[in-house]
């Protein structure tokens, strides 16, 4: 069972050049535990001397069955399984699988909610963005941003216990609605983070833009083209780092996205520092997100009245006896969807995060699929990364921002 | 170790050498950097600001197996993962221990299926489970704290 | 530019191919034989540039088809999406790769080869993706068992212990 099958050459032979043959390149394995990868990606590099001939990553080190394991549980059981695929950006995994489940049950979802889950969502695009700057500058020797970018996320992820008694496994979102109402000084704490957050922005900026031994790491690495990028379906900060303007939020609104005044940041590069860039200015955004959305916050419930697919308040159970039955109801056997399949898609902090929701009529889905943004970004690694030295592999890893639980599900 | 009030005036203290050896153990015990999933960014978390596991002499984290003696299993262990994490186990000079960070490391967690081994004790002997989904950063300490007292009733002689 | 109704009638007219609509989603019902067809028109003539997700579904027991592989094709000028899907055999499941109009196809493909055992005809690099190289079977089909196993409680613990597969590692 713990044997280590390894492929041979043979077997790879179509993927690295001739010289491979005759021992004039080098083939060097990096992964899948490396401190650089982020998380347990494998890649085979095809080297000659420093310079990346061919690179074939291999996947599949975190591959957790979460799509068959969800197909085993009823639908609201299955949100809990969502968390743990892109665990940087959780609130947003569950996010569009509830978005996934009112499309297909036609289910409203009142407008505190929406506004709540846009709050929540923009504060764990920031955390996930914070993440992503820390490693990805730790890759490149500038170990203080690291720590600078955590002591901030701490203050992000309080806020999330404070909502849900988690600090990254929330499951807050549930189909029609959320959990259960933000807590009292919810507002006060995310307002002093707004607050705070912009000049910690600029003193990462004033750590990284314009350090020459950054830009020397990052200025054409890794480039790639508009066209390139699309024709590679990628999404999001990669995409827009190559000059289009393409984004979810202002393409297909969901969750009431249309109401808000947003900027969205491009730049023409295409290389790590144009990805860097955008990421920067998207964090300046999500400020802007959730300062409006807390302005117009609207009072009401938070989850939807209609009994079949949220359950009823604890106070009902006591006095109605319909309430009992759905309440007994949704906790046994869960709702039943209505047949048929939807793709919804919602803008990841690293891209174009997918679900496809397919329903048999039945209580348990028939299939359920994420596309993630890390599994196509990662397919585009080879290309980027042909022709540049094995130290600038790692800011290019870093650049496009994969999370592995992301690209293996 | 309260040495200090055992120095006297001569600078030196008698006790058993076994307890100077556990305690160096656990004073610079050096955890691989070993992140499988979720877990492996509170790994970070705990190694960050806010929590500074420098404080028991931990902060250096090891890429190699080849330096290091403590694995803190962080995530979720799937069957194709399993043989390497073997390989990296039998890759790390004795003493060595390992914690089990997490649900999933400890027993499979929520992943009851196909492609998760359940619980790494399936692979490798585990020392210390921390339990949590993920566990705080403040429960991985416990954690470790409470692998260092294992550590110092240890005897030398089970090493060798 | 047409409209997402009318390139749905070109294509259903010119490929002989069903419409099905749901909440809002449309998609399309093509036959394996035509899609390769089906796709390089919606590239090339709708401005449908990116392949944003390809999968499939089991829906044994059902013989014929077995499985569906749905595409979704994104315009990202035209802001609009469209599915396809296409019915595959169960007995001998074979259907072209879109590989050569749209380049990450490839992992897709890969992933579905790997979960579902759907082989793709022409593809470059027809290996298993997620799982370890020597699995057997494809976990994702509906009748490969989820896996489950038995949580140890202490009344049932020397029965699952016993049973339990131990490989590879012995207690010093």
């Amino acid at each position: 069972m713990f044997q280590q099958t390894e492929v041979t050459l043979d077997e790879l032979r179509h993927l690295v050049s001739d010289r491979a043959l005759t021992g004039e390149t080098v083939l060097l394995n990096m992964g899948p535990q490396h401190p650089s990868t982020h998380g347990v990606l494998r890649l085979l590099l095809e080297l000659d001397g420093e310079t990346v001939i061919n690179c074939i990553p291999d996947i599949g080190f975190l591959h957790t069955g979460i799509e068959k394991n969800m197909e085993a549980k009823t639908y609201e059981k299955a949100a809990v399984m969502t968390d743990r695929l892109d665990y940087l950006n959780t609130i947003g995994n569950n996010l569009v699988y509830c978005l996934a489940i009112e499309k297909l049950a036609g289910l409203d979802v009142p407008p505190r909610a929406e506004a709540i889950r846009v709050i929540l969502t923009e504060l764990q695009r920031i955390s996930s963005h914070l993440v992503w700057l820390g490693t990805h500058a730790l890759d490149m020797a500038a170990m203080s941003t690291f720590l600078y970018c955590f002591r901030e996320r701490e203050m992000i992820l309080d806020i999330m216990e404070m909502c849900s008694g988690q600090r990254m496994m929330t499951t807050y979102f549930r189909p029609g609605g959320l959990w259960r109402d933000i807590p009292v000084g919810f507002e006060t704490a995310v307002r002093q983070f707004i607050r705070m957050f912009p000049a910690r922005i600029d003193q990462y900026e004033a750590l990284l833009t314009k350090n020459p031994i950054f830009l020397d790491r990052t200025k054409h690495i890794g480039v790639i083209s508009a066209d390139e990028a699309i024709r590679w379906g990628l999404t999001g900060p990669s995409l827009r780092g190559s000059g289009p303007d393409y984004d979810i939020r202002k393409v297909t609104p969901y969750s009431g996205y249309e109401q808000y005044e947003f900027e969205v940041p491009t730049a023409t590069g295409g290389d790590v520092y144009a990805r860097y860039f955008v990421r920067m200015e998207e964090m300046r955004q999500s400020l802007r997100i959730i300062q409006q959305a807390l302005d117009k916050l609207p009072f009401g419930p938070v989850r939807s009245n209609n009994r079949k697919y949220a359950p009823p308040p604890r106070a009902e159970l006591g006095v109605s006896m319909e309430a009992v039955i759905h309440h007994f109801k949704l906790w046994t056997e869960g709702f039943s969807l209505p047949k048929g399949a939807v793709y919804m898609p919602v803008e990841s902090p690293r891209g174009e995060l997918g679900v496809y929701l397919e329903s048999d009529g039945g209580p348990k889905p028939q299939r359920v699929h994420y596309r993630t943004p890390s599994f196509v970004h990662l397919q585009a690694l080879p290309l980027l990364s042909k022709g540049h030295l094995v130290a600038d592999l790692v800011a290019i890893i870093g650049s496009v921002d994969i999370v592995l639980g992301d690209a293996d599900r | 170790m309260g040495v200090e009030q055992k120095l006297g005036n001569m600078g030196i203290a008698t006790l058993k050498l076994e307890e100077v050896i556990n305690w160096s153990r656990t004073n610079a015990m050096w955890p691989m950097l070993f992140g499988l999933a979720c877990c492996a960014i509170e790994m970070m978390a705990a190694q960050a600001s806010n929590y500074d596991l420098s404080r028991f002499g931990m902060e250096l984290m090891r890429a190699s197996p080849r330096q290091a003696d403590l694995m803190i299993v962080a995530g979720r262990v799937s069957r194709k993962m399993a043989p390497v994490l073997r390989r990296l186990y039998d890759q790390m000079p004795d003493p060595k221990w390992v914690i089990a960070m997490g649900d999933c490391a400890s027993c499979g967690g929520v992943f009851n299926n196909y492609a998760i081994v359940q619980g790494v004790d399936e692979v490798v002997p585990v020392d210390v489970y921390v339990a949590g989904c993920p566990p705080r950063p403040e429960a991985l300490i416990h954690g470790i704290i409470t692998l260092h007292e294992k550590v110092k009733g240890e005897k030398v002689k089970d090493w060798a | 530019m047409e409209s997402l109704n009318s390139v749905i009638q070109i294509l259903k007219d010119r490929f002989d191919a069903q419409i099905c609509e749901f909440c809002g989603d449309l998609s399309l019902m093509v036959a394996p034989g035509q899609l390769l067809d089906a796709v390089r028109t919606l590239r090339d003539e709708f401005g449908f540039d990116m392949l944003s997700s390809e999968t499939a579904s089991d829906y044994w027991p059902e013989v014929s088809p077995r499985f569906h592989v749905v595409y979704n094709f994104n315009s990202l000028k035209g802001r609009r999406r469209l599915s396809l899907r296409v019915p595959v055999d169960g007995a001998n499941p074979v259907i072209p790769t879109i590989e050569p109009i749209f380049p990450n196809a490839n992992w897709h493909e890969r992933e579905i080869w790997d979960m579902f055992g759907i082989r793709f005809e022409g593809h470059s690099d027809m290996r298993r993706l997620l799982m370890p190289y020597d699995w057997e079977g494809h976990p994702l089909r509906k009748d490969y068992p989820l896996g489950y196993e038995e949580p140890q409680f202490s009344f049932n613990f020397d029965d699952i212990a016993k049973r339990k597969h131990r490989g590879g590692y012995e207690e010093a």
